[in-house]
């Protein structure tokens, strides 16, 4: 079942298209992470859905309503906010227990739903301080019961993990979709972190200038990235792209001025079907992917060492291959041994290729 | 210059400070201190002097002018209590929608408020307010008084009750809206009560402008019943026009007494400050 769709969604501010014909469907109880860069329309997205914002075209629809046209009050979501929008002059319980009283909910029902949802999240000693008295991981929760108390249809999150320290993301990551899993409600989170996305979400949809670039399950958006700039935005470093030529012949061939990378047959075939002999592509390789080599050969790629980051667990090495920067990523705690040359070799699986244009191509 | 000679000018330099300051103070004080002691004195004339016997007589002598009191205590009070209900209401409304209402040039209607309000006063347009009143048929009615300081004193409350109603961040009121709240719910739940330590500043700085106002009621009052103590206070004087010294400082003392206490409860029950942002 649908619960959350967009049909051909546009929204302008000014001349400004926030959101550009966004399409999508967001099954019950998936959850779905918006993901991308600031000023993509990620937010005015979620906004739309809450009833935030009125789009200026398209229709919306939550569960079996067109919403398109209704306010925020009448749509039956819940939201946890960036700064938690907590109310200062009201207790904590009175804050989770805002959504019952505006719909009328008897005091005594109010307060068991307010008891019992705070005692699930953890805040259940904490309901009589105000929220300037608790810590900013329990004003998160907080925020968040209040989203859940009157069992909404859809919960929205916009960036509710980035005021928190470091620690407590990760913890309140793995609480948030533990959450989730258990209510089974919808949920529709906003960020620009993809590692959050990655851990989150049943589908990432990354957008780019107002548009949704790809929206699938978070490995099939690791694995095939649908653009250069999806493959460039996942992935920590994200991906490494390099504007090569392919060309057949003798040896079918990646090349460059300095780049030689030798390629199946089938497979320089495929590419120059789609590109042209000794044409324009860009191939990519995720840093982890990569491997250092003792020599040259005819899969390798070769240049001089830019900087060498050890991170404990593993090591990033970037070279400067043929004007690019080039990231490997190895998995050891020893800080790796770099030459002034430095190989790198890969398997031919885990090249990418991309039309110059930024669209993947894809071997039928 | 020697060193002696640079810390005796030094010292002397400070001495120089510190009695200017104290005369300067003292300019300030002297009043605030005549009206405490005058007032128990039987004998009480312009200078500060320590009452010798210590009386209430010139209390008692005060209570009993019905005129005075009346005055004081239901005429200045309905017109003060009247015009900061009015006022503190209207700003508040008024800050809330220029701050909150997509409208263009809602900062402009703000400045452009304060700025025409402290250019055209009141006593220059007391004439034109009096023509007005005269034909609303509101000539010697409270409701005249009220309505003239509203008027007056709504520009500067709307710019400063803005401040506050600018500080409350729009998630407040959005989750509000999410959770299902009308939008006289979100303004009743949630607006206001943030910026209510700004309508306690804008009613007590409403209130005391109308309890000290002079010109308007006595202008758009006719009849003695209705009076303010501000005008009441000429009931003191002799017919020959001079002041009766002993009774001025009594009622003085009483007429200040309300906006004391209102001062003190609003700072004790709120903090007392022009600006806005959540203090939680």
């Amino acid at each position: 079942m649908a619960l959350v769709s967009f049909h051909a969604v546009d929204k302008l501010f000014g001349t400004v298209r926030a959101v550009d014909g966004v399409s999508f469907v967001i099954a019950d109880g998936e959850f779905v992470c918006l993901l991308g860069p600031s000023g993509c329309g990620k937010t005015t997205t979620l906004r739309l859905i809450a009833g935030l914002e009125k789009p200026t075209a398209g229709t919306i629809r939550i569960g079996n309503r067109d919403v398109t046209q209704l306010p925020a009050k009448d749509r039956d979501v819940g939201m946890v906010f960036q700064d938690y929008a907590l109310y200062p002059h009201m207790s904590i319980a009175e804050n989770i227990g805002y959504p019952l009283k505006v719909r009328k909910v008897a005091v005594r029902d109010r307060d068991r739903r307010v008891a019992e949802v705070a005692e699930h999240l953890q805040i259940g000693d904490l309901l009589a301080r105000r929220p300037s008295q608790i810590s900013g991981g329990q004003q998160q929760r907080t925020s968040v019961a209040r989203a859940v108390v009157h069992k909404p249809l859809v919960f929205l999150f916009d960036e509710p993990l980035s005021n928190l320290d470091a620690k407590l993301r990760l913890e309140a990551r793995s609480f948030l979709k533990h959450l989730q899993r258990e209510l089974g409600v919808t949920a529709v989170y906003v960020t620009h972190d993809q590692a959050e996305a990655m851990a989150l979400a049943d589908r990432i949809a990354v957008m780019h200038e107002g548009r949704i670039v790809q929206m699938a399950p978070p490995l099939e958006v690791y694995r095939r990235p649908a653009t250069t700039f999806v493959a460039n935005f996942l992935g920590s470093p994200p991906m490494n792209l390099l504007p090569l030529r392919v060309q057949t012949g003798k040896r079918p061939r990646l090349a460059s001025d300095e780049v030689e990378f030798a390629l199946e047959r089938d497979v320089a075939d495929w590419l120059v079907a789609e590109v042209g002999d000794d044409g324009d592509l860009v191939a990519g390789v995720r840093p982890e992917h990569l491997r250092l080599e003792r020599e040259r050969g005819p899969r390798t790629l070769s240049g001089a060492p830019y900087a060498v980051e050890t991170l404990g667990p593993e090591s990033l090495v970037t070279l400067r291959v043929d004007g690019a920067l080039l990231t490997v990523r190895l998995f050891s705690d020893e800080p790796p041994e770099v030459a002034d040359v430095v190989h790198l070799g890969l398997e031919p699986q885990h090249l990418h290729f991309f039309r110059t244009s930024g669209e993947r191509l894809e071997q039928a | 210059m020697s060193p002696g000679v640079r810390a005796a000018s030094f010292v002397f330099g400070r001495i120089a400070f510190y009695v200017g300051a104290c005369l300067f103070a003292a300019f300030f004080v002297l009043p605030l201190l005549w009206l405490t002691v005058a007032p128990f004195s039987t004998l009480a004339n312009l200078s500060v002097q320590w009452p010798d016997p210590w009386s209430l007589q010139n209390f008692e002598r005060v209570f009993q002018n019905r005129f005075a009191i009346r005055a004081l205590t239901q005429n200045s009070v309905i017109q003060a209590a009247g015009g900061m209900l009015l006022v503190t209401l209207c700003a508040t409304l008024a800050a809330y929608a220029l701050s909150r209402a997509a409208i263009r040039g809602t900062e402009v209607i703000t400045y452009g408020l304060v700025l025409f309000s402290s250019v055209v006063t009141g006593t220059a347009a007391m004439v034109p307010i009096f023509l007005m009143v005269f034909q609303l048929g509101l000539i010697d009615s409270h409701l005249a008084v009220i309505l003239v300081f509203t008027g007056g004193l709504l520009p500067a409350a709307i710019f400063i009750m803005r401040d506050f109603v600018d500080s409350i961040p729009r998630s407040y009121e959005e989750s509000a809206m999410v959770a299902g709240a009308s939008s006289w719910a979100v303004f009743r739940d949630v607006a206001l009560p943030i910026v209510r330590p700004g309508m306690m500043v804008v009613g007590v700085w409403a209130f005391v402008n109308i309890w000290g106002g002079f010109l308007i009621p006595f202008i758009l009052l006719r009849s003695p019943d209705k009076m303010p103590a501000s005008v009441a206070i000429y009931s003191f004087y002799t017919e020959a026009g001079t002041p009766l010294i002993t009774l001025t400082a009594a009622y003085s003392l009483l007429y200040s007494l309300p906006v004391l206490l209102l001062y003190l409860f609003v700072n004790w029950k709120y903090g007392f400050r022009f600006f806005g942002g959540i203090k939680s």
